[in-house]
């Protein structure tokens, strides 16, 4: 499959947003609310999960399904307040030892008035230092699109795994194209040049894993996510946490 | 020839004796002594703009200066040392002409990247330094641009100094895709760990800071100053515009509203930039106890 069909794909009207990913993975789920400053941002959704005997600390960025539902969560683009309420859970986290689970699927940070005045690029920011030091095993997973910082933001993470269709771009394919070309309708040329599939960005060791999509049987994918999940974090917490941090850092440090 | 010496043009189109054509209104001064102001749209000296650190002496507007002009204007004289100034960018995607675009950014900016990194003395403060290109890819951050930055804050780190930054970019540079946007990281990476250690880390956002520099490593210094009428922002004003189709609040994302909404500390005109930076360094002076 090449990179625009990966990019239809990973954003076509009835694919699994992260709320079934949270359903099917985990074995029981209490969603937190609101980042203690200015709101609750619907197109972030945290909270506690279980996993068998463990706990660990869910963050995801939720599209909605229902029309009403997609415009309620303002399409899974964040405002400011998503990502500190990601933080907040995130340190609650690691006060408590929980390993965090990320689930990224999102076009974007949100690009508005508010998300300007409240300090979008302020809130990634942090979210980039703090999660770097987290004291806690980190897995972030793509599930659908990776739009920029505004999926760095909660991606951070000591490793990162890919669904069979996800991407993780930079820019959009059409914001490149109509930039680069003035022409959105190269968009599909842009997608291939951005490296921004799966299997482009394991190879250039952005993300760790490519998880399999069993040609649309999501709940096969979720039953074998639920392992890998367990299996991770139990590899993750043999390492001393200095260490882990270190990896961490170096994961990212080397990319030059 | 003598009668020609003190022959009156009859009118203005007729020609001088010497032959040239003298405009009425041309004022008689070569055209780069003068430099037309981007603000208020009047000629001002070339050397006065020079003196005035190119502020503009009739409007106040800060216009663009760069890298090697800023260090030569906040660095004390002779004490900038350049660190990995011969780091080039590459094209490690093998992105469509991006080469050529490299290489006339090199041309254009006279930088091999986006950032020049060094150490300095301000105001005798021992500092290290990294200040940002715009000329070159409009400042835009590529993986050499984050390997100096954060190349930057761990040798400050290791040698116990503060950082002063100058930040000016349009954000991550699609041409390297997501090997740009990993610098975000990368570079937050630097400084958490330079500022756990205990540095002192001082950023100075001038125009334009954007996109992923701004939600990254400009938004991360213990203290945030910015120069007046900077734009600085996540997405710039046309990407909102675009996005939500309404117009915008005049000044949003201007260095004035980030202050009134709690997201700079000052904003500091460039006459008295050295002075400050040189203050803050001494506040945080280098006597740390050893951790």
């Amino acid at each position: 499959m090449n990179a625009k069909d990966r990019v239809a794909a990973a954003r076509a009207q009835g694919r699994p947003t992260a709320g079934k990913y949270i359903k099917g993975i985990f074995d029981e789920f209490t969603e937190l609310h609101g980042d203690r400053c200015f709101g609750d941002d619907p197109a972030m959704v945290g909270g506690i999960a279980r996993l068998g005997q463990s706990y660990v600390t869910v963050i995801a960025q939720e599209k909605g399904t229902t029309t009403r539902e997609r415009a309620s969560r303002n399409f899974g683009s964040a405002h400011p307040e998503g990502y500190r309420k990601a933080l907040r859970l995130m340190k609650q986290a690691e006060k408590f030892g929980r390993p965090v689970v990320t689930f990224v699927d999102t076009s974007g940070a949100f690009c508005g008035i508010g998300a300007e005045e409240r300090g979008q690029g302020q809130a990634i920011a942090s979210n980039l230092m703090e999660m770097m030091m987290l004291r806690v095993p980190v897995l972030a997973i793509f599930i659908g699109e990776g739009g920029s910082g505004g999926a760095l933001g909660i991606a951070v993470a000591d490793q990162v795994w890919m669904l069979e269709n996800a991407f993780y771009s930079v820019i959009s394919p059409e914001g490149c194209a109509s930039i680069l070309w003035k022409d959105p309708a190269r968009a599909p040329e842009a997608a291939e040049c951005l490296k921004l599939t799966a299997e482009d960005l394991t190879e250039l060791s952005v993300a760790e894993r490519i998880i399999p999509e069993n040609d649309g049987d999501f709940d096969r994918t979720f039953a074998f996510l639920k392992e890998e999940i367990a299996a991770f974090i139990a590899e993750k917490q043999e390492i001393p946490v200095d260490e882990l941090l270190r990896q961490r850092y170096h994961k990212f440090r080397r990319i030059q | 020839m003598i009668q020609g010496l003190f022959k009156k043009p009859k009118n203005d189109l007729e020609p001088s004796v010497s032959g040239k054509i003298v405009k009425p209104t041309e004022v008689n001064i070569p055209h780069e002594l003068c430099t037309v102001c981007p603000g208020c749209k009047k000629s001002v000296f070339s050397s006065d703009l020079q003196e005035n650190h190119y502020v503009c002496p009739n409007c106040g507007k800060h216009l663009r200066l760069n890298a090697r002009q800023r260090i030569h204007m906040i660095a004390d004289p002779e004490s900038f040392q350049e660190l990995w100034g011969d780091l080039r960018g590459t094209d490690p995607l093998g992105f469509p002409e991006y080469e050529e675009k490299l290489r006339a950014a090199e041309l254009a900016s006279r930088e091999n990247e986006s950032v020049v990194t060094g150490t300095a003395r301000i105001g005798k403060q021992p500092a290290a330094v990294f200040v940002m290109e715009s000329a070159f890819m409009m400042g835009s951050m590529g993986t050499v641009t984050g390997e100096k930055i954060a190349r930057l804050f761990e040798y400050a780190a290791e040698k116990r100094l503060p950082v002063v930054g100058f930040t000016a970019s349009g954000g991550a540079r699609m041409q390297e895709g997501m090997l740009s946007l990993m610098q975000m990281a990368k570079t937050s990476g630097a400084v958490k760990r330079f500022s756990d250690a205990g540095g002192f880390y001082l950023a100075v956002l001038t125009d334009p800071t954007t996109g992923g520099v701004t939600a990254s490593f400009a938004m991360e210094a213990d203290v945030i100053a910015a120069e007046p009428d900077a734009l600085i922002c996540f997405a710039g004003p046309r990407v909102i515009e675009q996005t939500i189709r309404q117009k915008l609040p005049p000044g949003l994302g201007r260095a004035e509203s980030l202050l009134k909404n709690g997201f700079i500390d000052k904003i500091v005109p460039r006459r008295e930039q050295r002075k400050f930076i040189a203050r803050m360094l001494r506040a945080h002076g280098k006597e740390r106890k050893e951790g």
